[in-house]
């Protein structure tokens, strides 16, 4: 009896293998080594039946005329996910009480080891998300890749946008310094000038009608909870309707193909 | 023709008359429907009580009077004098530190120059932020006008607009006097005539006219 469970096992030689010469020990080890790992895909495979929705996932068909420009929404995600990395691990020095926010923070920067480094790139890796956002947005628009059938997808883009640039607003309080505590009065103050709700909105905001104890939970709640998730939701389905539609071909390669049928006639 | 189906005809509202296998007599509603009704109930009466706690719980500031009626004693009479504007620091939220405090600006009323407004007031006390989006303005006794930095607001004298983009008049404090100490009371907030209003608005909203009717009071101030 062995302990390794059954498919972790290498198979048992092969009929014909049984026959012929003893194999070599390192053509045993690649027998060995590659059976192994189909066993554990293999395994997983079986029990979740993920393989046909991710070969259809990575490996679609992307049409000709496919360049440089269409990576920019992957670029865009991996800079959330380098934010929700760095921001997890932000978290576990930052205090988010009005008299605390500040030493805290400066800790991070300057005593914590690579505080100033993981702080750095999540307060820089913040503007390079919004930059990759509006290129990808660009992108999409230019190309006129919002059209039917993906009108959806541009919708869901905006939202993405807009949440993007709530999390921009939330987080820029967090340091509690003299610049992100004027900028978020200001901010408050701008929701609070549209007529009926805004005064309730900025209500809302600082958890009553002043800057109080509860502005800077409340902001920390929105920026490291709601929000992030709901953008890893919406991420998630903008994704879906990406690999369900496919991208479309840029638009001179459409020109090309009517030039081609031109010819042709 | 006679033995085509009516498309118009409507279904019996009764589940024996439709066919439906084990229907009851009388029975209007199967039970499938019924039980995915009921289920759909549940799940909705279940969320609903923890999901409108937690809303409640995140409104609820909204709804509620955070700013309690205060005095502080900002200083003795003799501190203070018609002709110009003494700073005061004084604390609105004490619970947060240095980022609950603010600058108030006081003189003594001067029934000269301030008229008939707000003549139960003995000192002037005038908040420092401004009426367009709430930075602190700064008091300039040689032109003797508030002056803000951020986007260019200026007030005169008694804090009325004098330019920039400021929708009104900055906020002014309560004010009185006990066993000769000058105390200050909550804000209120005044319209360009200097007319009081006793629930202080957020800067940017506007006060007169017809546009101070879509800035109401809020049950927060």
């Amino acid at each position: 009896m062995s302990l390794v469970p059954k498919f972790l096992r290498a198979a048992p030689p092969r009929p014909a293998e049984r026959d012929g010469a003893a194999p070599t020990p390192l053509e045993r080890a690649k027998h060995n080594g590659a059976e192994a790992g189909a066993g554990v895909l293999g395994y997983l495979d079986e029990r979740t039946g993920a393989s046909p929705f991710l070969r259809g996932f990575l490996f679609r068909k992307v049409p000709k005329g496919t360049n440089w420009f269409y990576t920019l929404g992957s670029a865009t995600m991996f800079a959330f996910v380098s934010q929700a990395v760095t921001g997890v691990f932000l978290a576990m020095y930052y205090e988010p009480d009005p008299t605390r926010a500040y030493t805290s923070a400066a800790h991070i920067t300057n005593e914590v080891f690579l505080g100033e480094l993981v702080r750095g790139m999540h307060r820089w890796g913040a503007t390079v998300m919004i930059v990759l956002l509006f290129l990808h947005m660009g992108r999409t628009f230019v190309f006129g890749a919002y059209k039917y059938p993906r009108e959806l997808n541009w919708v869901i883009g905006v939202v993405l946008t807009v949440l993007t640039l709530m999390m921009g607003l939330t987080g820029y309080l967090l340091p509690f310094d003299q610049r992100s505590f004027w900028a978020t009065v200001v901010g408050v103050n701008i929701n609070a000038s549209g007529p009926i709700m805004g005064p309730y909105l900025a209500d809302f905001m600082r958890g009553g009608a002043e800057f109080g104890a509860t502005t800077l939970t409340r902001f920390y709640a929105l920026h490291m909870l709601l929000i992030p998730g709901l953008i890893a939701a919406l991420i998630g389905a903008h994704l879906y309707l990406v690999a369900k539609l496919g991208t479309t071909a840029p638009p001179w390669m459409k020109a090309e193909k009517k030039s081609l049928q031109r010819e042709e006639i | 023709m006679a033995d085509l189906p009516d498309k118009h005809k409507r279904k019996s509202r009764y589940t024996a008359d439709r066919n439906v296998p084990g229907a009851f007599e009388g029975e209007t509603v199967t039970r499938r429907t019924f039980m995915t009704g009921g289920a759909l109930a549940y799940g909705g009466i279940a969320s609903a009580m923890f999901g409108l706690p937690a809303l409640g719980f995140a409104l609820g500031p909204m709804f509620e009077r955070s700013a309690p009626e205060t005095w502080q004693d900002v200083g003795g009479e003799d501190d203070f004098n018609p002709e110009t504007y003494v700073p005061v620091v004084m604390s609105l939220v004490p619970s947060i530190g240095e980022a609950g405090k603010t600058t108030v600006y006081i003189r003594r009323f001067d029934p000269g120059r301030d008229a008939e407004r707000n003549s139960d007031l003995p000192y002037v006390a005038i908040s420092t932020r401004c009426a367009h989006l709430g930075c602190p303005v700064r008091y300039i006794q040689a032109s003797q006008r508030f002056v803000c930095p951020c986007h260019g607001g200026v007030y005169d004298f008694e804090g009325k607009v004098d330019g920039g983009p400021p929708v009104r008049p900055l906020d002014r404090f309560y004010t009185r006097v006990r066993n000769g100490r000058v105390q200050v009371g909550d804000r209120f907030s005044v319209n360009s005539e200097l007319e009081r209003f006793p629930h202080p608005r957020d800067p940017s909203n506007h006060l007169d006219g017809l546009w101070q009717y879509l800035y109401p009071a809020r049950p927060s101030t």
